[in-house]
């Protein structure tokens, strides 16, 4: 029996982790979506959507929903004191502008040099679609990928070259997976933490790239309960 | 000086002559602000063959999806067609429907070059990736920046909050989206709109869309959400 990964709240658990205090942050489709909820109560960050929303609260509770107020996934939110509204190019403005902090996206295949491909599965059916994905990759400040670490027939997801069409080059920073947490540097991918159970040589058997590591990788940190 | 009366007053009028193969852009994300009055007059004016700007195709038959049902649309250029777009998804396996698919900032921005008057600009968005096919590509202070073209319509069809009689415009929470962007990319903007006050009654400071880019106002009457 194969042992347990991290499961996709475990994942964003960790990722939540990453967001400093005071960051601006646009969260995208998948995992990342389920990362608000583990901010971490000492620190503070203001959410962007690509809609035209900046200092974006939780969900809207059931009764209270105002469809004029949804996020890039179309759920009813709110807005948080000091949070404002504005067209969908000034949403880009700060997307493609370099201004938000922090993006965290999902991922179907990271490359070694950071090259990421998130928006479709070749030969899938329909026309596909990029959103605000491709503006996000190219200007965030830091990229995060959070995705599990294999496909779902086992194949490494990230990989020396991505087969998938890409969502840009060379962006990625960092890679939370259910195994690993991985840092994208000039001299190639840096194995930072190892999900608890594992050693850093399980999670290069499910890594197609040679992963740099030290002796001593410590296990993914999740927050306290 | 007279001025010209931009309120029409029926929503079909307001639409009355979009001539067949015309280029309209339609704005809205996620359910709010799209000109859904707009949209089932254009589809009981039966206009064909037409090329459409928006960020999605549409829900079902709701928003653009009743244009796609009946036909109406030939040409898409999209960030996010969507999964929930039947009618646009059907008619795009079969190869009837032409598709442009644009990253969601740069469709942004293309629309607001054509609307100040600037033809191209060099973007770093889409670089190596199928995006950057068949375009220049320059590289500016030591990056690698791709050509994207203005990208303006015939028609802008949008959705406000509030308008007063000389078509200045306010928007509503996240319902202003594309809206704004649109109403300076195309020959004539329409805005169907939940309530017309009186010139003068908006606060200056708070109007968003200044009146020289909309031509046509019309009272909203159906619902708000497709």
């Amino acid at each position: 029996m194969p042992k347990a990964r991290l499961t996709r709240e475990q994942i964003a658990e960790r990722a939540a982790l990453e967001l400093p205090d005071g960051a601006y942050v646009n969260l995208g489709w998948g995992i990342p979506n389920l990362i608000a909820a583990y901010v971490p109560s000492q620190v503070t960050v203001y959410f962007h959507s690509e809609n035209g929303i900046l200092g974006m609260g939780p969900r809207a509770k059931p009764g209270e929903e105002d469809f004029d107020l949804v996020d890039a996934m179309k759920v009813p939110v709110t807005l948080l004191p000091g949070g404002s509204y504005f067209s969908q190019d000034d949403a880009h403005v700060m997307t493609r502008g370099g201004h938000l902090d922090i993006c965290i996206l999902g991922g179907l295949q990271v490359s070694e040099h950071g090259d990421l491909a998130n928006w479709r599965i070749p030969g899938a059916k329909g026309a596909g679609g990029i959103g605000g994905a491709m503006d996000i990759s190219v200007g965030a400040q830091k990229l995060i990928v959070t995705m599990e670490h294999t496909a779902k027939d086992g194949s490494p997801k990230i990989v020396k070259t991505c087969s998938y069409p890409l969502t840009a080059i060379d962006c990625v920073d960092t890679i939370i997976t259910d195994l690993a947490v991985i840092d994208v540097t000039p001299e190639g991918l840096v194995l930072r933490e190892v999900a608890p159970g594992f050693t850093p040589e399980e999670v290069q058997k499910f890594t197609e790239p040679k992963l740099r590591y030290s002796t001593n990788v410590p296990a993914m940190r999740l927050q306290p309960r | 000086m007279t001025s010209k009366e931009k309120v029409y007053p029926t929503i079909d009028a307001a639409v009355a002559d979009i001539p067949d193969g015309a280029t309209i852009m339609f704005g809205g994300f996620g359910g709010a602000g799209f000109p859904n009055n707009l949209i089932q007059a254009l589809a009981r004016q039966g206009a064909r063959n037409l090329s459409v700007i928006s960020n999605n195709c549409g829900t079902g038959e709701g928003e653009l999806g009743l244009l796609f049902k009946n036909r109406q649309i030939r040409r898409v250029v999209a960030a996010f067609p969507g999964p929930g777009a039947k009618y646009f998804q059907e008619q795009f396996d079969a190869g009837e429907i032409e598709l442009e698919l644009v990253p969601q900032g740069i469709l942004c921005e293309r629309m607001r070059a054509f609307g100040a008057g600037i033809p191209a600009f060099f973007s770093p968005v889409g670089v190596g990736t199928e995006i950057a096919s068949g375009k220049e590509e320059r590289v500016i202070r030591g990056k690698r920046y791709i050509l994207e073209q203005a990208l303006g319509a015939d028609y802008a069809f949008i959705r406000a909050y509030r308008a007063d009689h000389m078509g200045n415009l306010i928007y509503h929470k996240a319902a202003r989206n594309f809206n704004p962007i649109m109403a300076t990319a195309a020959k004539f903007t329409i805005a169907e709109v939940e309530e017309i006050v009186g010139t003068g009654k908006l606060d200056p400071e708070a109007i968003i869309t200044p009146s020289i880019f909309v031509d046509r106002i019309v009272q909203a009457e159906g619902k708000r959400y497709a």
